[in-house]
């Protein structure tokens, strides 16, 4: 009995190609039908829209005085707006950017000298570094330091010392006028 | 059994290691079925799929659900609104629910029909009646979740019908609720045992169809397959009949979802439940309302709570409570007409259920418990002895020929 | 395929069945059925009707009833731009905070942020309205049996109380309302705005407008849930057909 039981569809001769057009199509609509219907299960997990509506954010600049830092929350993530002075801007932009293990310029790191804008979180392996109050160590380089792994940046957020293989991210942001800016 | 071997060298590696495709071979394509199942018999595997259904929609609902009393509601609407189809994850969930309790008890109604509850099939029938009760409560427990009024209301009622018990009553109830009202404590475990109990009954299930394997499906004649003949293989038969089903179930359940999602349920439950207000009408899902109306037609509260209780539990004894020797109602002339009797009286019980207790509601409500109960106390068992059935075939590819009486000759009709 | 169509009844009428007594409790009133623009299987919005409505909800409802689950932004989908969207979120106060001090303060509405309640809470709701509780209305076409008809009664529903009828202090008459007396005053007038579209602001046409934004607030969701619906039952049908034709050829050779 084991034998006829594998042959159970072929079995009559008549119509057979038409049955098997018939199966091969219904079982491609079918296919495609269960994958289309997982597909609002699999999205349903992408952001939803109030996550979305908060994917950019305004922040004010007016009350950050020269030499100050704040930290705002962007997408669940420390952002570090620095305004900085006139002296760390000449250490970052005085730096040799061959000497760099992730070589970029000051200048391409800012759209206005004074203002640093950046992610604070370290490149290695997700912390946040420290150096945006005035009592934090801010590494050998001025600017900010790791305290899980000791990696140290400068004053433009460049890594110089350490395990990080890469500056801190500059997100994508636009100044909506002199003392506004929108992240994202 | 073990005679079978695979072309596929992967196959029969793994199956020499662990034998799942021949289980597979076994039991969802060798799988011998009588081959007189009609359209009534699709329903056991369209509950299988609401199953998966729920259990899949349901996971990702809990993705985005919130357990607390201040942000249950909430949350609800979140997914409604904002979370990419969580609308429609949401109304296939609730809707599936009212799909998964219409299915079932059309599969039952079919069971006892065609005596599916009679020997040797006693024991999957207990198992069919574990998996309704598994259900219920999972069911109300869902229902309470979207914390508006009728969840709270709803699970305050329900739970206090514990409260009927003499001595230990009170004591169930603080249990169940974890404090002194239905609140916070009660709406977590209620999630938590949610979300578990579903796969309890993907447990029961599993034993439900071990049990339908050992002792084979019943059919539409009642009688027992005597030679291969009678039958044929689940697959391609039965897949695609079953899946040819399911094509039109997903049209009558999409229906609800796309275009009337919330005529099964009450909009009293979009009100953000309010301990203080208590809604005017106090109606339980659709489903419960057949043993709502049994709860309410007994004017003691112990006695209202034993009733709707023992509505289900008198299932368990049916195997014994019907004396015929004949399954089918086919062959069965009274008994056929008392089942859609109580068919009727079932679907009247569950109008009553909606119904306000008060007024002609009461004795109408009593009269029909009295018949649900009187079919399997006292009509089953007597109908055994009274009832002279018609003859039965002798076999199922001999059917009864038009006149009745038995066919002239077991022909076998089957080309292959 | 006879037993079939059976089967297809049984369940139907059980169904019905279902859906009926799920709601045969309570409602004596009758509603009548207003042909909504979002009926049917094909229904969809009126972009036009909507903003009219967000016109009343704002100059009238807003006063005192809730949208707490609409947001600013969602109004993209009744067919404002981002600027407008960005500037009537700007003419609410949101509080927010705490700030670096420890205090909340108020900053202008942004897209992302709800309708603002106009009471903090619903004691102070109650003491501002006469111990009545003006309901939140982002859910109430769904929270109410046959609900964007009854909404449409309700505000049309105003008249003089007849003879015989005693009402309560601070109650008004209103045929639709259950118990016909209600703590809100009739809110609609001819006239009292003018629509930006110069539709002539009647009663009728204003209790139209915001039962349909009303509803909008509820189901956001309908016009994409119908027209998706629409999709997969003739996908359904399609592949049940094919179904049907394959389980016809199998079965062929069974008897």
């Amino acid at each position: 009995m084991a034998d006829t039981s594998t042959q159970a569809h072929g079995a009559s001769g008549q119509g057979e190609t038409r049955r098997d057009f018939l199966l091969y199509a219904t079982t491609a609509v079918g296919a495609v039908g269960t994958a289309l219907a997982v597909w609002p299960l699999i999205h349903s997990l992408n952001p939803a829209a109030d996550v979305l509506a908060l994917a950019s954010t305004e922040v004010n600049l007016a009350p950050i005085a020269e030499g100050q830092a704040i930290t705002v929350t962007w997408r669940g993530k420390p952002v570090f707006i620095r305004h900085r002075t006139a002296e760390e801007i000449e250490t970052a932009r005085a730096v040799n950017i061959n000497e760099l293990p992730d070589p970029q310029t000051d200048e391409d790191r800012v759209q206005r000298p004074e203002w640093l804008v950046m992610i604070g979180v370290c490149t290695h392996l997700g912390c946040v570094p420290l150096g945006q109050k005035a009592a934090d160590p801010k590494g050998a380089f001025g600017g900010w330091f790791c305290p899980c792994h000791g990696s140290h940046y400068d004053t433009a957020g460049r890594i110089r010392r350490g395990p990080a293989p890469a500056n801190l991210e500059i997100p994508e942001y636009t100044f909506l006028d002199d003392t506004t800016i929108r992240i994202g | 059994m073990s005679g079978h071997s695979f072309e596929n060298k992967t196959i029969k590696w793994v199956d020499e290691r662990l034998p799942v495709f021949t289980l597979l071979r076994h039991s969802a394509i060798d799988y011998p079925t009588p081959k007189n199942l009609n359209y009534w018999w699709n329903f056991g595997s369209l509950a299988g799929l609401v199953l998966v259904i729920m259990i899949a929609t349901g996971l990702f609902l809990a993705m985005f659900y919130t357990p607390h009393t201040s942000l249950a509601f909430d949350s609800v609407e979140r997914i409604m609104r904002d979370v990419n189809y969580g609308w429609l994850i949401r109304y296939m969930h609730a809707n599936g629910a009212s799909m998964f309790f219409i299915v079932v008890y059309i599969h039952m109604f079919r069971g006892l029909y065609y005596g599916s509850y009679k020997g040797p099939r006693e024991v999957l029938w207990w198992l069919g009646i574990v998996i309704l009760l598994l259900m219920m409560g999972t069911a109300f427990m869902g229902y309470v979740l979207p914390w508006g009024q009728m969840s709270f209301w709803g699970a305050t009622v329900i739970t206090n019908l514990f409260s009927a018990f003499p001595l230990v009553g009170e004591h169930i109830v603080t249990l169940l609720w974890g404090g002194f009202s239905v609140d916070n404590p009660t709406l977590n475990r209620f999630f938590a045992l949610h979300f578990l109990l579903p796969f309890v009954i993907v447990g029961v299930v599993i034993l439900h169809i071990w049990a339908l394997h050992t002792t084979k499906s019943n059919n539409p004649l009642g009688i027992d397959v005597k030679s291969p003949q009678d039958t044929i293989p689940f697959h391609p038969y039965y897949t695609i009949k079953d899946l040819f089903g399911v094509g039109v179930f997903m049209m009558f359940y999409f229906a609800f979802v796309f275009w009337a999602p919330n005529a099964l349920g009450h909009p009293d439950n979009y009100i953000p439940a309010n301990p203080m207000v208590t809604p005017a009408h106090i109606v339980p899902e659709w489903y419960f309302l057949p043993f709502y109306a049994i709860l309410r037609a007994v004017p003691d509260k112990l006695g209202g709570v034993l009733a709707m209780f023992g509505a289900i539990v008198v299932l368990f004894f049916l195997p014994w409570l019907d004396t015929s020797k004949v399954r089918s109602a086919r062959f069965r002339p009274i008994y056929k007409q008392f089942f859609w009797l109580f068919a009727a009286n079932a679907v009247f019980l569950g109008y009553l259920g909606a119904m306000p207790a008060e007024g002609i509601y009461v004795p109408l409500s009593q009269l029909a418990t009295a018949y649900y109960f009187g079919h399997f106390i006292i009509l089953m068992p007597l109908l055994g002895y009274l009832e002279r059935p018609r003859p039965l075939p002798q076999s199922i590819s001999a059917p009864v020929l038009k006149g009745g009486g038995y066919a002239a000759s077991a022909q076998p009709m089957e080309k292959a | 395929m006879r037993k079939f169509f059976k089967i297809a009844m049984v369940a139907a009428g059980l169904t019905a069945a279902a859906a009926g007594s799920a709601h045969a409790a309570g409602e004596e009133i009758h509603y009548e059925s207003q042909n909504w623009s979002w009926n049917g299987i094909f229904g969809h919005y009126d972009r036009a009707q909507l903003q009219r409505g967000l016109h009343i909800y704002r100059e009238v409802c807003g006063n005192c009833h809730a949208l707490s689950l609409v947001a600013f932004r969602n109004l993209e989908a009744i067919g404002l731009d981002e600027d407008s969207v960005r500037a009537l979120a700007a003419e609410y106060q949101v509080v927010d905070g705490p700030n670096d001090e420890g205090e909340m303060f108020e900053r202008e509405g942004r897209p992302s942020d709800r309708f603002v309640k106009p009471f903090p809470n619903e004691q102070a709701a109650r003491a501002a309205n006469n111990g009545a509780y003006p309901p939140d209305l982002s859910l109430i076409t769904k929270a109410r049996v046959n609900g964007p008809n009854y909404l449409y009664a309700l505000m049309t529903g105003y008249q003089d109380e007849p003879e015989g009828v005693e009402l309560m202090p601070g109650m008004n008459y209103n045929v639709a309302f259950p118990g016909h007396q209600i703590a809100m005053p009739p809110q609609l007038f001819d006239d009292m705005v003018s629509y930006a579209d110069g539709t002539p602001a009647t009663v009728d046409q204003m209790a139209r407008d915001i039962t349909a934004f009303l509803n909008w607030a509820a189901e956001p969701e309908l016009e994409q849930r119908k027209s998706l619906g629409v999709k997969v039952m003739l996908f359904l049908a399609v592949l049940t057909a094919m179904l049907y034709a394959l389980k016809r050829r199998i079965w062929s050779d069974v008897h």
